[in-house]
């Protein structure tokens, strides 16, 4: 009933809201910028925005990954065990098999692509919901990182089980991949090339279709399977990818290290949301998420505030970025 | 539409009381920008059934949510049986017996909870300030007593998640007389049911009027107000346009006050010619739902496809697209044989579906219409590959909307935000874009006003005169006799008859549609 009529009212009555949404999110990260700039010295130090964009760059392409499978209404919770699977593999390449880069790299890529197939498999077939299946693939997941491991931190020259030190070198050239400038641009590239793909290509709309009435996606012809798997494959991919970024970074493999990148991503994929009011997952949108995270863990970290307090307040931006989008879409 | 020689069932009697249970005298209300009702007068009497109707849009629904307490800002008044009332909540509305029954019964249901917890809702909510324990036995009794006063004949016990539509329905009115009930609103209440559950659920509603109930009876469907219904009110972009006895209106003068311009032809005519066989659909099985269909469909030819819902309309519908996973059959495009394992084959080789939930399976709601138009020929509309190119998508959108009668503000408008009507017509467009061969319909006219059937009934006319094979189910068999040339009647999952429309009527197709004919 009075078809036309809602839209005009809603233009009137909450403009001021609709602003808030669109740029809620960017006002935020102005203000805090504006905020730690003033109460810290050294906080708009060119080092120190470098310093941040370094320290975001895993997080935001792991999330990338995470907002692919959310464009297609799935949700990738594994996506933080399939980064410490892909770090341990990267990493155990080098130092236990002694195998050059090109070899260590496209082997962990594609073990990582079968946990996505994996993932992919389970929800498609099993009609599980994503985000319960997902959950069980994690433990799964990084159980097989943990076992593969054998439950040990991989380093150069690490005491192999038979009392023997590793020989294996982990490439120099390796080293640089998690060092700046080269970990900032590869965050940029994913970043930019997924906003265009889901913003611009056929398959990206497709995509978004899926997410917002699978029925109807398929009804209109649209492979459903086909492109959910896929998304499930990309998500894996991404997650690989800040895994290895994240070897590259440490120069080892720690016990279960992608896990703590799991929520993190999943708060930047949220906050991305509401974004220029876009209102559903977009990798521009997460990447301004990760940045504000970046800016808060930093700007905390500076105003010397403990760091047992610091999710408090990064929980509580998660939640007024969620009141932001999900307010919006109930009225 | 057809004549109006209805069967008036009951004599009208609804003698004017000296003060009608009801009076909304003067109701305006305006939402920024908008007058939604402007000085609106509607009243009814006890133990009557008054029809409110007019086109999407006309108010009807805003005139019962302040009747039901949803809006606090109207002017005007309310009275009740010659006293003034003051309805300003959802609460106080009850308190009055004021009931209303929304047409999507789901939300309004916990679909978890036995027929009886459901029934007894607001009791539970309400009663229950300083108790802590249910008594369940007493609770079910009553549920089942208030029921069997109805003559509903649900267990209480039975979970409503198992229920079906009509079932549903049921239990919602069962539920608004279970509390204090003067006034029950029926907002489309026949919408999704067969012809045997609207029989049921005017026997309900008979029974209310014994009661001294105001029934008060919001359809898109004529014919059944003069089966029901005693006073008529016909509303027009906000404004009361008229009040009678039923029976003083005749259908062709009801449709022209709701549009408020003479009723053209409903149905176009044309003279078109039909060619050889193209489409051919051999022995369609879907264990459970269709059972062993045969049909062919002749180039430029509208088929019907008639039978009462749950007579396996849609279930054919979709084992032809290869919407579903467990049907069998063989089915020929041209001669070809076609494999039919997904929609997305199906689309491939050329078929398109309309289908009839369109909120849920035809149309994205949170996409623009643009995008919701080129949904299904996307390829079209891409640069060196799979780049989409947006000047090419929205003058293909710009075409279809204008070549349709959308009523958007511009094809950037997400299609949330357009009527019922126009989202069907989106749902069509996208089919249209598409230019398959053959066009399966099911529904299409499901809860449109009458303007925009009339558009989508041009619609299909002009699909066939292109030469595309039509295929149109419905349960509305005015559409049957209107529409199509030929006629498949669908009875338990089976075609149990093809007729000539030319050489049928409405009466016969119902009679095969409840299995009559059949020895």
């Amino acid at each position: 009933m009075n078809a036309a009529r809602p839209v005009k009212e809603k233009r009137t009555a909450s403009f001021a809201f609709d602003f808030l949404y669109k740029y809620g999110t960017i006002i935020t990260v102005v203000v805090l910028i504006a905020v730690f700039g003033i109460m810290a010295d050294n906080f708009l130090n060119p080092s120190n925005i470098i310093n941040i964009l370094r320290s975001i760059s895993i997080v935001t392409i792991i999330a990338v990954g995470l907002t692919v499978s959310l464009s297609v209404g799935g949700f990738d919770l594994s996506v933080g065990s399939t980064a410490s699977l892909a770090n341990a593999l990267v990493i155990s390449m080098f130092v236990w098999h002694g195998q050059n880069i090109g070899i260590g790299i496209g082997l962990t890529l594609l073990f990582c692509l079968a946990v996505g197939l994996v993932n992919a498999f389970l929800v498609i077939n099993f009609k599980i919901d994503d985000m319960l299946m997902t959950l069980a693939t994690m433990f799964i997941f990084q159980g097989v990182a943990l076992t593969y491991t054998r439950g040990a931190t991989i380093s150069q020259n690490m005491i192999m089980p038979n009392g023997d030190f590793a020989t294996g070198k982990i490439p120099a050239v390796f080293g640089k991949i998690g060092q700046v400038p080269w970990i900032i641009i590869i965050m940029v590239l994913v970043v930019v090339v997924v906003h265009l793909f889901l913003t611009y290509t056929k398959h990206g709309r497709y995509m978004y279709m899926i997410g917002g009435n699978r029925e109807a996606a398929a009804l209109s012809g649209i492979p459903v399977s086909r492109y959910r798997l896929v998304a499930y494959l990309v998500s894996a991919l991404f997650a690989a990818i800040g895994g290895i970024m994240l070897g590259a970074r440490v120069m080892t493999a720690e016990v279960n290290s992608g896990g703590p990148y799991l929520m993190d991503a999943v708060a930047a994929a949220f906050i991305g949301y509401s974004v220029f009011g876009a209102g559903r997952p977009n990798a521009l949108g997460t990447f301004v998420g990760a940045v504000l995270i970046g800016i808060l863990q930093n700007g905390l970290i500076m105003l010397s505030v403990p760091y047992y307090a610091m999710d408090i307040v990064k929980g509580s931006v998660l939640a007024l970025a969620l009141a932001l989008t999900y307010y919006k879409k109930r009225s | 539409m057809n004549s109006t020689e209805t069967t008036t069932t009951e004599t009208a009697v609804a003698t004017p009381a000296s003060t009608p249970l009801l009076q909304m005298k003067n109701i305006s209300i305006s939402f920024p920008g908008v007058k939604a009702l402007s000085n609106v007068d509607f009243q009814t009497a006890a133990g009557t059934a008054h029809a409110l109707i007019g086109a999407n849009g006309a108010g009807k629904s805003t005139l019962m949510k302040i009747l039901a307490g949803a809006y606090t800002h109207y002017e005007g008044e309310i009275w009740m049986e010659g006293r003034e009332v003051h309805i300003r909540s959802p609460k106080e509305a009850k308190d009055y017996g004021i009931q209303v029954v929304y047409q999507e019964v789901d939300t309004a249901l916990i679909p978890s909870l036995t027929v009886g917890e459901n029934i007894m809702l607001d009791r539970m909510v309400h009663d229950m300030k300083g108790k802590w324990l249910v008594r369940w036995n007493e609770l079910h009794k009553e549920a089942q007593s208030v029921m069997e006063r109805m003559n509903i004949g649900i267990p209480s016990r039975k979970a409503v998640k198992e229920l079906t539509l009509a079932e549903k329905q049921m239990v919602l009115i069962a539920r608004a007389v279970s509390r204090q009930c003067r006034i029950l609103v029926l907002d489309e209440p026949t919408a999704p049911l067969s012809h045997s559950e609207t029989e049921q659920l005017f026997m309900l509603v008979r029974k209310l009027k014994e009661e001294g109930v105001s029934v008060i009876f919001i359809s898109h469907r004529l014919p059944e107000l003069y089966e029901i219904c005693d006073e008529i009110t016909i509303m027009r972009d906000g404004q009361h346009i008229i009040t009678d006895q039923i029976v003083n209106l005749e259908q062709g003068s009801v449709v022209e006050h709701m549009l408020g311009t003479k009723m053209e032809q409903q149905f176009p005519k044309t003279e078109k010619s039909v060619g050889e066989v193209v489409f051919e659909a051999r022995g369609i099985v879907d264990p459970g739902k269709v059972n062993h269909v045969d049909l062919q469909i002749r180039k430029g030819e509208i088929v019907g496809l008639a039978g009462l819902v749950g007579a396996g309309k849609t279930e054919l519908c979709r084992a032809l697209f290869g919407a579903s996973a467990t049907a069998t059959g063989d089915i020929l495009l041209n001669g070809r044989k076609l494999r039919l394992s997904s929609p997305h084959a199906a689309v491939q080789q050329g078929i398109a579906l309309v289908p009839e939930e369109r909120r849920r399976e035809g149309v994205f709601v949170e996409e623009a219409v643009s995008a919701n138009l080129t949904a299904t020929v996307l390829s079209r509309f891409t640069a060196w590959g799979s780049w989409l190119s947006s000047s090419k998508e929205k003058q293909a959108a710009q075409e279809m909307i204008d070549s349709l009668g959308i009523k958007t503000p511009n094809e950037k408008a997400r299609v949330r935000n357009l009527s019922g009507g126009n989202q069907q017509k989106v749902a069509i467009g996208k089919w249209l874009l598409a230019d398959a061969d053959v066009y399966i319909f099911d529904e299409p006219t499901k809860g449109v006003d009458v303007g925009a059937k009339r558009d989508i009934f041009k619609l299909v006319h002009e699909l066939a005169e292109r030469g595309k094979c039509v295929l149109y189910a419905t349960s509305e068999l005015s559409e049957i006799i209107g529409i199509t040339d030929r006629v498949y009647v669908m009875y338990d999952g089976a075609v149990i008859q093809e007729l000539e429309t030319s050489s049928t009527d409405e009466e016969e197709i119902l009679l095969y549609c409840t299995g009559g004919g059949l020895t």
